[in-house]
C-alpha cells in the first residue's frame, strides 16, 4: 500500500522520465505515445470534474473533445488557405497561434457546455447519460456532412500550430507544452476539490435535498461543473488535433466518451490522477497489445471487468489502499 | 397575528384519492415548542414537506415571518431562515463531520461561487460550524468521515447542520429517531434550550419527549389537525385518546 500522493508523484515522475529517456534514445514514437496518453488524461481530468465531483455521468463528452479538435481545424485551415473565415455578421482571420486556439477551444466548448448543460440537468439517472450521447451524435453527424471542413474525410492541417518560443514540431517539445497544461489543470482542479464551490458540489452529488436545505441550488452546481469539465475536454481536443495535424467526425463519436470514462473508472472514479494512470494504461495496452493482436480491446474487457467488480476505487484505490470509490 | 414565525392557512395536498394534509391551519408562536404528534400515515412528513418546500400545497398558503412562501422553493425558504433537519439524516456521507457542518455555514452565510482557497482556511466559516458542532457534542468527532458515526451522532449532526444556518425556525422530523433513551434525554434537553433562540416545529414519536418539551400539541389523523392545546389539553381530550394515545397515556 502507497499513499496516494506518493502514486500520484511517481506518475508524474514517469511522465517526465519516459519521454525524456525516449529523446535521449531518439525514440521519437514513445515520444508521441506519450504525448497522446497526456492529451487523452486531460480529457478524461475534464469529464472526471463532472462525474467524480458532480455525479454526472456524461455519455457526451467527445462532443467538447470534437469542439476542440474543430476549433483547431477550422482556424488553422483558414490560415494555411490564406481565406478569411465567413460567420455571417462578420469575418475573421484564421490563426495558426496555440494560445488563441486553445482560448477559442475554452470559450466555444463551455457556450456549448451550457447548453447541454441546461437541457441535460433537467434529467437524471439514465435519461441525463441518453441525453449527453444524443448531443454527441448530433454533433458527430452534423460534421459528417459538413463538406466545407472536409466532411467525413476530416481535415488534414500541414504544419502544426505554433507557441511563441518554441518549436513545436519537436515532439518532446509539444509533449511539454501538453504536460506543464495537464499539471496546471490537475493542479486547479486539486484545488477546485477542496474549495467552497468543491464541498457544494460534492454534496450536491451525495445529498441534493440535504444541499437545497441549507439554501444552495444542486443543479446550479452541477451545471457550473458540467462547463469547466466541458471546457477542460474541450481544450485537450485542441491539443489532439495539434498532435495528428488531423481532425475528423470520430472525435465526436460515442466510442470516444465512452473510452475517457472507462479511463476513469479504471483508474478510480473521482480520484485526482485516476484519469490520468487510466489513460496511460489504455495508452500503453493499446500500443503494446495492439501489435499482438487486433483484439486487443478483450484483455482490456477483462480487466475492466476485474475493476469493477473488485477494485470499485480503480487501480488508485487499489494501490493506495482507500478503496470504496463512489457510484 | 403578524408575529407568528410559521403559519399554514388552509394546506390541503391529496395524492390520488388519499387526502395527506385537509386543509390544515397551523402556527408556531415566538419561543414556543409546537409538536405535531399523530399515528402513521397521518400525514406528518407531508406536512413538513409543504413547509419546507419539498412539496406543493394543491390548495392553501404557506407563511414564513408574516410573507408568503407558498411559491418559493426549498432554497428560497432556508435562506429565508427555515432550518429544516431530516427524519432519515440527508448527509454527506463521504464527508467528514467538519465538513458538514460547514456546508451549512456555507449555505447560509459565505459564496459558493469561489473556487481556489480551500474552504477549511476560511476562518469565519469554520468557527461557524465548530460552534455548532460543539453545541451538539460532536466537536472532538469532527474530522471523523460521517460515514463512521453512529446512529446517534448522525441525528445529533443534522441538528448541528440546522444550527449553522442560524434560523429564525426549526423545522424537526423526529429529531429523536432512533436514539436510546439516553440519547433521547440529552437530545430533550438540548432542545428545551434551544427555544428560546428560534420556535420549533417538532414532527415526534417519542412521547416522553413530546410531553416534556411541548408548550403546545397539535394531533393530526388521516390528514385533518383534529386538535391543538397545551399538553394537559391533549392528554385530557377524549378525541384524542381514541385516535392516538390510547388509554394508558
Amino acid at each position: 500500500m502507497i499513499q496516494e500522493r506518493y502514486l500520484n508523484a511517481l506518475v508524474l515522475f514517469g511522465l517526465i522520465a519516459v519521454p525524456l529517456y525516449a529523446m535521449a534514445t531518439e525514440e521519437l514514437f514513445t515520444i508521441t505515445l506519450a504525448t497522446r496518453a497526456v492529451i487523452l488524461a486531460l480529457a478524461a481530468v475534464g469529464l472526471n470534474l463532472a462525474l467524480g465531483l458532480g455525479g454526472l455521468v456524461s455519455f457526451g463528452h467527445a462532443t467538447f473533445f470534437g469542439i476542440g479538435g474543430y476549433t483547431m481545424g477550422v482556424l488553422a485551415y483558414h490560415a494555411q488557405t490564406y481565406t478569411a473565415l465567413d460567420l455571417g455578421l462578420f469575418t475573421i482571420e484564421g490563426t495558426k497561434s496555440m494560445p488563441i486556439i486553445w482560448l477559442v477551444a475554452i470559450i466555444l466548448s463551455s457556450l456549448v457546455a451550457v447548453v447541454i448543460g441546461m437541457l441535460s440537468l433537467r434529467t437524471s439517472g439514465v435519461y441525463f447519460i441518453m441525453i449527453t450521447l444524443a448531443f454527441g451524435q448530433m454533433f458527430f453527424f452534423f460534421t459528417i456532412s459538413w463538406a466545407a471542413y472536409g466532411g467525413e474525410d476530416g481535415l488534414s492541417i500541414y504544419v502544426r500550430n505554433g507557441f511563441p518560443g518554441l518549436n513545436t514540431l519537436v515532439p518532446i517539445q509539444f509533449y511539454g507544452i501538453c504536460f506543464v497544461i495537464l499539471c496546471a489543470v490537475l493542479f486547479l482542479n486539486a484545488r477546485l476539490a477542496k474549495s467552497p464551490f468543491g464541498l457544494a458540489l460534492n454534496a450536491a452529488r451525495q445529498t441534493p435535498m440535504r444541499t437545497q436545505t441549507v439554501g444552495l441550488d444542486p443543479t446550479r452546481l452541477k451545471l457550473v461543473a458540467f462547463v469547466i469539465s466541458g471546457a477542460i475536454t474541450g481544450l485537450a481536443g485542441a491539443l489532439f488535433a495539434d498532435l495528428n495535424r488531423f481532425v475528423s467526425p470520430t472525435m465526436f463519436s460515442w466510442q470516444f466518451s465512452g473510452e475517457i470514462m472507462l479511463f476513469i473508472i479504471l483508474g478510480g472514479v473521482g480520484r485526482l490522477f485516476g484519469p490520468v494512470i487510466g489513460a496511460v494504461i489504455f495508452v500503453t495496452l493499446e500500443h503494446f497489445l495492439g501489435e499482438i493482436t487486433d483484439f486487443w480491446h478483450i484483455y482490456l474487457g477483462v480487466i475492466l471487468v476485474i475493476i469493477v467488480l473488485f477494485a470499485r476505487g480503480g487501480i488508485v484505490g487499489l494501490l493506495s489502499g482507500r478503496g470504496g470509490g463512489h457510484d | 397575528m403578524t408575529d407568528l414565525v410559521l403559519e399554514t392557512r388552509g394546506i390541503t395536498k391529496s395524492f390520488g384519492a388519499l387526502k395527506a394534509s385537509d386543509s390544515i391551519d397551523f402556527d408556531l408562536r415566538p419561543g414556543e415548542i409546537h409538536a405535531i404528534i399523530g399515528p402513521n400515515g397521518a400525514g406528518k412528513s407531508t406536512l413538513i414537506k409543504q413547509i419546507s418546500g419539498e412539496l406543493r400545497p394543491d390548495a392553501g398558503q404557506v407563511f414564513l415571518a408574516g410573507t408568503d412562501v407558498t411559491q418559493q422553493t426549498t432554497r428560497a425558504r432556508a435562506r429565508a431562515g427555515l432550518g429544516r433537519t431530516f427524519q432519515i439524516s440527508e448527509l454527506a456521507m463521504e464527508d467528514t463531520v467538519l465538513q458538514n457542518a460547514v456546508l451549512g455555514a456555507l449555505g447560509a452565510s459565505g459564496s459558493v461561487w469561489r473556487f481556489l482557497k480551500p474552504v477549511l482556511s476560511d476562518a469565519e466559516l469554520v468557527t461557524r460550524a465548530e460552534e455548532a458542532l460543539d453545541r451538539v457534542g460532536l466537536l472532538d468527532a469532527r474530522n471523523q468521515r460521517t460515514a463512521e458515526l453512529s446512529h446517534g451522532q448522525r441525528r445529533q449532526l443534522e441538528v448541528a447542520v440546522a444550527l449553522t444556518l442560524r434560523p429564525k425556525v426549526f423545522v424537526m422530523d423526529e429529531p429523536m429517531a432512533g436514539l436510546g433513551a439516553e440519547g433521547s434525554l440529552t437530545m430533550t434537553r438540548f432542545l428545551d434550550g434551544l427555544r428560546s433562540e428560534a420556535p420549533i416545529l417538532l414532527v415526534e414519536h417519542d412521547m416522553d419527549a413530546v410531553f416534556a418539551l411541548a408548550d403546545r400539541i397539535s394531533v393530526l389523523v388521516y390528514g385533518r389537525l383534529i386538535a391543538t392545546g397545551t399538553v394537559d389539553e391533549i392528554r385530557s381530550n377524549a378525541e384524542v385518546r381514541e385516535a392516538y394515545l390510547g388509554e394508558d397515556a
